[in-house]
């Protein structure tokens, strides 16, 4: 069937209002009698404190309250099994940038000098700012739970025998590497407006991600009914994962709003954006791999170890990802992953684009490049000949719907003449080549729950205007856009004739948030289950009053008519009145839970997606010997989005994840100075981001796979496409140069220490050499699926 | 001011950004650093972008501002904003009032800019979400519109 909506290249619904200045963001908000919010944070890394004294600040003229940790004394977090998190640290602080005290006061400038006027005392603790260290000092500790001294989490799972694979291998190669931690760096300061009222209820506007879970904390923090509290998610100025926590400054805002019977605001400052973050989790892998002669994989062995930062966050899910999604790509019979998540004195890591899969995709595809290399093997056939079968069970129990690697690959092999360039350009040149998965939302809630992951219901007015309600967030992806689209594709309307109210919990159902790459999927699901019950509604009425069989009418261009006589229809509007008649108001609700997932493991619950979305990706690039500078002439990119609901808007996500996995491969970096803890480049000067001058060409190849769990088949396209992009890089560099450096980000400075190496007669390598001897618990050992139980051997 | 004579009294020390915003309620002008490093605070003085998080009022006497609430025009788009909104430029939209203005500066005095020129003219103003492509596309169209306007 030929869409009319679905596929085109439309301007979000959206767009028109933020080029004019018309959108409102949270800091853009201003109430009557408003007080301006700022908090006193922890200048020290790791500290008890002993007293705080905020009378000299309350005395000052101009603030109307200063509350400390004693006032919120209730700790929260994201997840339920990491509820480690003070809205003010009451005892000890456990990173530079820790809230300590915060104050509400007519303007920001009394706000900050009430500030400079709250005394702390403060013990100092060592400070533990590496992985090493906070594994080492176990007698310093960051916090009194986890699974061993400063261990937050530690993962051991086994499918299959690994050992007997790699007994069987023809050859075995293990290698090591290392992601840094970078940060989200949106460019709006999260900011936060609440306002309590005489009747006790609480409103919050924030720019969030995630304003159930923000409600939930809201609720739980503060001691409030929930049905008092109403999370509106402005729209959101830059998120990329850093704005899915329930935040600090939420919880303060509210709570001074509270005491002070007056609207508050807070906006953080660049600076404290950098502390706060919840960025990329640096990341030391090891990876050791069997393959046979001709690169077939028999068994894959992966150990991660995550520097996780000072808090919880989404930190025990981050660790289970660096493991989850190996297998999805290439079929791999036997695999084994141990993880660990340790706690430093640094700023808490988290979510950010692609959440704990762009590290060990990293590590992955260029450990593959070796292994070809090392066996004379062509690198895209090797991977090539081994992609996922779909609909297949992985050796980890995911469930593989769609996959159009092959036809990604393809594409960009042939676009960018990779045969023809591969180990044959002059020196200084070079092509990398890498593929990746990602999912199309967690399989799983974040809190236990047997509810919708997403739920739309809509209106429809007399006029035939369509109203779409969802409590789904537009960080920029055009969320709020592609309900529009589908709602408007499914009732035969126009998206000008729909509005869409979002991010309201007075107002919309529930959506859990715009992580996980779930929202087109899901939300997407549930307003095709909610348009077509109002549809039903529409030809039934029509169907009457046309006197033509309901089977046989059609919704097109703001008619319903008889497919077989066009002619014979009615206008929607008409037809909405109609059917108002004949059946009451009209209201449809739709909602959306993923297919339940057949992993039965502890740890099952990470990994699991309706759908995974699958990318390829070759880029080019010229590295100057001279001075180690890394130019990228071009990207060639492929994605398998299921279906494109609009290719501008899936197009938009292609170039900004490149973008994003350029910065990490070249020189996006979240650094800390040694003891202090103190963040070496916190603004956005020092933080380097790529600008326009360093973005190449990208030619982007959209790939169509409909996938049966998809709204009109369409999997995820926000995440993904950053996957493949960092290894690729440290790919064409070797290519160009012969230097590998398996530590991202690829600086200057580590291409000139390889190029030195290697004139030393060296290998050429720069990365990490060994990784902390750790005591693994007995894995926990999974039966693979059945297919995969009488698994490849050496003879077969 | 976006053509209009404000008469205003506020504190030496307020930025302009500060002035527009909190003072004249002029949102649209937004602020992700406040010190000069991402572009997003950018307005036009005298036709030249100006950020105006590092500007002072008080130099500011007799010159004529142009935020992105006066870019509309008898409440019809500038080409420059249906572009950014018909080629995906616009993601999020933090950035994007600030690289509406820039371009328009470049515009005005290049009407037919090269893709590098265009680049290098925004490389003042940081985007996190379109890696900028669909924003170099955009000024494209912006111009060639603007271009037969003229013609």
């Amino acid at each position: 069937m030929a869409f009319e909506i679905i596929g085109k290249p439309l301007p979000k619904i959206d767009a028109l209002p933020k080029c004019t200045g018309e959108t409102r963001y949270a800091d853009d908000l201003q109430l009557p009698r408003m007080l301006y919010a700022k908090i006193l944070r922890s200048p020290h890394a790791h500290a008890r404190i002993r007293r705080i004294d905020v009378s000299r600040a309350r005395a000052l003229p101009g603030v109307y309250a200063v509350i400390t940790g004693r006032d919120l004394p209730t700790r929260f977090g994201i997840l339920p099994v990491s509820q480690d998190e003070e809205a003010l640290c009451a005892e000890k602080v456990r990173f530079v940038g820790d809230p300590v005290a915060a104050v509400a006061a007519t303007d920001e400038w009394i706000a900050e000098e009430a500030l400079r006027l709250i005394d702390v005392e403060y013990e100092l603790l060592p400070a533990l700012l590496t992985l090493e260290e906070a594994l080492r000092e176990s007698s310093v500790r960051i916090h009194d739970y986890g699974d061993g001294p400063n261990i937050h989490k530690m993962i051991s799972l086994e499918f299959g025998d690994v050992e007997e694979g790699f007994a069987q291998a023809d050859y075995v190669r293990e290698d090591i590497f290392f992601y840094a931690g970078s940060t989200h760096l949106p460019l709006e300061q999260h900011a936060a407006v609440a306002q309590y009222g005489p009747d006790g209820k609480l409103t919050l506007w924030s720019s969030t991600q995630t304003p159930h879970y923000v409600h939930r904390a809201l609720a739980k923090v503060l001691g409030l009914p929930p049905s008092h509290i109403r999370v509106i998610a402005t729209p959101v100025g830059g998120g990329f994962g850093g704005k899915s926590d329930p935040f600090s400054h939420e919880i303060v805002v509210a709570k001074l709003a509270m005491l002070t019977g007056r609207p508050v605001k807070i906006t953080l400052t660049r600076e404290e954006v950098f502390y706060v973050h919840r960025g990329r989790h640096p990341v030391l892998m090891w990876i050791k791999t069997g393959v046979r002669r001709d690169g077939t994989i028999m068994a894959m062995h992966v150990r991660s170890f995550l520097d996780g930062g000072a808090y919880g966050s989404y930190g025990v899910v981050t660790a289970y990802y660096t493991g989850a999604l190996q297998t999805v790509t290439y079929k791999i019979p036997r695999y084994k992953f141990e993880g660990v998540r340790v706690f430093t004195n640094k700023p808490p890591c988290g979510p950010k684009r692609g959440h704990g899969t762009p590290q060990p995709r990293f590590a992955l595809e260029v450990h593959l490049d070796k292994i070809a290399e090392d066996l004379e093997l062509d690198p895209i056939e090797m991977r090539r000949r081994q992609i996922v079968e779909a609909p297949s069970l992985t050796v980890n129990w995911l469930r593989i719907s769609s996959c159009g690697l092959r036809a990604c690959i393809d594409r960009v092999v042939e676009a960018s003449g990779f045969r023809e360039k591969f180990r044959r350009l002059p020196f200084g040149h070079g092509v990398g080549f890498a593929c990746s998965t990602y999912l199309s939302g967690a399989g799983l809630p974040i809190y236990w729950n047997d509810m919708p992951h997403s739920g739309v219901q809509i209106k429809i007015d007399r006029g035939g205007g369509v109203t779409v309600f969802c409590g789904s967030t537009d960080i920029g992806q055009g969320s709020d856009s592609i309900l529009a689209y589908i709602v408007a594709e499914v009732l035969g309307i126009l998206p000008e004739d729909i509005r869409v109210v979002t991010a309201d919990t007075d107002l919309t159902p529930v959506d859990l948030g715009s992580y996980s790459s779930r929202v087109t999927v899901m939300t997407g699901n549930a307003a095709v289950e909610a348009a077509e019950k109002l549809r039903r509604l529409l030809f039934r009425a029509a169907a009457e009053r046309l006197d033509v069989p309901e089977e046989q009418l059609m919704a097109r261009a703001r008619r319903i008519f008889d497919q077989a006589d066009p002619e014979r229809g009615l206008d929607f509007a008409e037809a909405a009145q109609l059917a108002e008649a004949r059946f009451g108001t009209l209201g449809a609700v739709g909602s959306y839970k993923p297919p339940k997932s057949p992993g039965r493991y502890k740890g099952a619950g990470v990994g699991p997606s309706p759908s995974y979305s699958y990318s390829a990706c070759v880029i080019q690039v010229r590295v100057d010997p001279e001075t180690g500078f890394v130019q990228v002439e071009k990207v060639w990119i492929a994605h398998d989005v299921g279906r494109v609901i609009n290719p501008r808007l899936v197009e938009g996500q292609i170039h900004g994840s490149v973008y994003m996995g350029l910065g990490e491969a070249l020189m996006e970096e979240q650094t800390f100075r040694s003891r202090l803890g103190l963040h070496k480049a916190p603004s956005m000067l020092d933080y380097k981001s790529p600008t326009p001058l360093e973005m190449p060409e990208v030619e982007c190849f959209l790939i169509e796979t409909d996938d049966p769990n998809g709204p009109f088949g369409a999997k995820e396209a926000g995440q993904g496409p950053l996957l493949p992009v960092p290894p690729a890089v440290a790919n064409a560099v070797y290519d160009a140069i012969g230097v590998r450096v398996d530590e991202l980000p690829i600086t200057p400075e580590k291409i000139l220490k390889g190029l030195e190496d290697k004139a030393r007669g060296g290998s050429g390598r720069v990365g990490p050499k060994s990784i902390p001897s750790l005591a693994w618990p007995e894995p926990i050992r999974v039966e693979p699926p059945p297919e995969w139980r009488d698994v490849p051997t050496r003879s077969s | 001011m976006n053509g209009e004579q404000h008469p205003l009294a506020v504190p030496v020390y307020k930025t302009l950004l500060e002035v527009l915003r909190e003072d004249l309620h002029l949102t649209g002008t937004k602020h992700g650093c406040e010190l000069g490093e991402c572009g997003a605070c950018t307005v036009l003085v005298d036709g030249e972008p100006v950020l105006s998080c590092l500007a002072l009022p008080i130099e500011l006497e007799g010159r004529e501002i142009l935020t992105i609430e006066g870019l509309m025009e008898g409440g019809r788009p500038h080409p420059l904003q249906s572009a950014f909104a018909e080629m995906g430029a616009v993601q999020c939209g933090y950035c994007t009032p600030g690289i509406v203005l820039s371009a328009k500066a470049l515009l005005d005095r290049n009407p037919m800019p090269t893709r590098q020129e265009i680049a290098e003219a925004l490389s003042g103003n940081l985007c996190r979400c379109t890696g900028y492509i669909q924003i170099l596309d955009a000024v494209e169209r912006a111009g060639a519109r603007m271009r037969e306007r003229r013609s």
